[in-house]
Parts: structure tokens; sequence; C-alpha cells
């Protein structure tokens, strides 16, 4: 089983990991990504580049978890990331959500007091 | 906003989305309306009405809010018991700005809040099951509710998604912290009611729609019956184990 991630798809697993750090570090440089959702994607990256450079790794993991067939585990964490990560924005949507709506609120009735009070002056 | 100590001061909450036909009517009767020791404001509250909505109201009256977003009933009508609050109302009503909630009687919802006996009153077409009684499909959802109620809550409740309701100040400050954003009406009972707070129907009599269209067409009522279910069911299970929502 050993040697069997031939070089190739190793150097552009570790180019494409680097791309990607490359282009997070960029979004947040620029303060299009925030801070708090950028470390899940930090995280992410490094991970991709552990396994990049240690070749091995991912069949000795699957071993090690039980899993006969090692790309498996990829696509099973991979698809676990995913779903916590979706349900960590809907959480934000949510707050979000309610934060749009207390605005709303509060503006409105800031509103018909502004509006109140131009009409008393006016008399 | 107190003019005498001795009287009480009731807001009207008018949730309006493109009411154009009728809400401008609907002002000017809730200005004839006089009930002794009470001083009656309307608040009527735009949610974003793409028609005329927002002229009628300013020709009746100056004192309304205007929701920047669209927020849903639900979000409409707690701006206007946040409003309700800040005044120092006495007692908050909502009443639809369709038409379909008879001004007239507005007396009958207040007199027991007036008199200290319960906390929320709720008018209810399906008591003395006078007046219009809406559709076949709409009567089996309300049931199904009545059915919903009684189990998890015991009380029975004959029009749980009436929306013409007056609560006092206890209930207003409950539904200034969290006040559901669709359909509220069923899920406020279940609020109201695990908060202590006491519940009383009494008998109106509705009217058709004047104009308008209402929130629950037939096409979306599977969806309304899944949402308000799920709503229920979270509010219960929420202030069974937390005690009260935790603010996001």
């Amino acid at each position: 089983m050993e040697n069997v991630v031939p070089y190739k798809i190793q150097i552009l697993s570790i180019i494409g990991a680097l791309a990607f750090m490359f282009f997070i570090f960029r979004l947040i440089a620029k303060g299009k990504l925030r801070e708090e959702y950028s470390i899940i994607w930090i995280i992410c990256t490094v991970v991709l580049l552990v396994f990049s450079f240690w070749r091995n790794g991912l069949d000795i993991l699957a071993k090690l978890l039980g899993v006969y067939y090692a790309p498996a585990l990829v696509f099973l964490a991979a698809i676990f990331a995913i779903i916590i990560f979706l349900v960590h924005l809907s959480v934000v949507n949510s707050k979000q959500h309610e934060q749009i709506k207390k605005l709303t609120q509060e503006m409105a009735i800031l509103k018909s007091k502004v509006l109140g009070d131009e009409k008393k002056d006016n008399v | 906003m107190k003019t005498e100590i001795n009287n009480i001061n009731v807001l009207i909450i008018i949730p309006c989305f493109n009411e154009e036909a009728s809400i401008y009517k609907l002002l000017l009767e809730i200005k004839g309306v006089k009930i002794p020791n009470v001083i009656l404001h309307a608040l009527p509250v735009n949610d974003c009405s793409t028609d005329k909505t927002t002229n009628e109201i300013e020709r009746a009256t100056s004192v309304y809010l205007d929701l920047t977003v669209n927020l849903g009933i639900g979000g409409a009508v707690q701006s206007g018991y946040h409003f309700a609050q800040l005044h120092q109302y006495d007692i908050a009503v909502q009443l639809d700005g369709d038409g379909q909630h008879p001004v007239s009687e507005l007396s009958k919802l207040l007199t027991p809040l007036i008199q200290n006996e319960c906390d929320v009153v709720i008018g209810s077409r399906f008591i003395h099951k006078e007046g219009f009684q809406s559709s076949s499909l709409r009567r089996f959802g309300i049931n199904y509710f009545k059915r919903l109620n009684q189990f998890l809550l015991g009380i029975k409740i004959t029009d749980s998604t009436s929306g013409y309701r007056a609560i006092n100040t206890k209930a207003l400050k409950l539904v200034c912290d969290y006040y559901p954003d669709e359909y509220p009406e069923p899920e406020a009972i279940i609020l109201f009611h695990m908060n202590g707070l006491k519940i009383r129907e009494v008998p109106v009599e509705m009217k058709e729609r004047q104009g308008g269209v209402s929130s629950i067409s037939s096409f979306r009522s599977l969806y309304y019956m899944i949402k308000v279910t799920l709503g229920i069911l979270f509010i219960y299970f929420r202030i069974k184990f937390y005690g009260k929502r935790s603010t996001l």
C-alpha cells in the first residue's frame, strides 16, 4: 500500500492548497472576509497542506479508523465539515435576521418621532 | 402621551401590507369610536406596501410607523408593541388593516383587560358562530390548532389564528422580547399561557375582507400548517426547557 500517491498529484495538491491559502489571505487582507469566518478556512488549508506533504497520512489514518477505502475518509470528513459550516452559516443568518428586524423597528419608531417633531416645529 | 390619570390609553396597532382599499376608511372609523374613560390611538404600521397605502394612511393620520424593510406581519406588529411600550400605553390592540375586524366590537375586547380579569383577550369568531366564518380549509386548520393547543396547554382556544386581540402591559413586555415573524398568532398563545398569563376569548362577529389579499392563500396553507406547528412545538419546548428564549 505504500507510496500509492504519485508525485505528480502530490505537487498538484500542494499547489492547490497554497493557492487556496493565498486566496483566503487575500480576502482577509482586502477586508472582504471577517476574521472569525476566516479561521475555519485557514484550518482547512492547513489540513490540506499537511496531507499533501504527508503522503501516507491518509492511509494510516484510514487504517486507524477502520476505513477500508482511504479516499472515502476524505469524502466523509469533507462532507461533515461542509454540513457543520452550513449550520454555522444558518445560525449567523438567523442572528443577522434578528438584528435587521430590530434595526428596522427602531428606525420606524425614530422616523415617526422625527416626523412628529417636525410637524410640531412648523405649527 | 398620557393626558389624564384615570383614563386608559389604548394603542390600536394596524399592520398594513397593501391595504389601500380599506385603510383610510378603517382609520376614520377608529377616530369615530368613543368609549368612556378610554383614549384610543391608532397606529398603522406600513410594512413596505407597494401600493398607495402610505398616502391613504397620511390622509387619515400623522402618527404611523413606516418599515424600511419588509418584516412580515409579526415584525410589523412587534414594532407597534415597542411603540406602545415606549409611550407607556396601558393596552395594545392588534387589528388587521383589511377591515375584517369590526371596530365596533372593540369595547368587548377592552373590558376584561380594564377590569383586570385577564391579560390577553382574543376576539373569536367561533364562539357564537356569527358573521363571516372563512373557508372550510381554514376552518379545518383552526380546528387543528385548537386540538394542538388543548393537547399542549390544556386550554381551549376556539380561534387561535385570530389577529384581533388586546393585551395588557404584562403581555406587552413578553411580546416586545420575542414575537414570531410569520403567522405569529397561534405561537403567541403558547407564549402567553406558558408565561402564566390569563387568556380570555370573547365572541366577535368578523366581516369578509374589504380588500387586499390574505396572508394565507389556499396555495400556501400547507406550508402554513407545517410552519405554525413547528413554531408552536419549538416555542413550547423552548419555554419548557430553557425558560425563555435566549437573546440571539
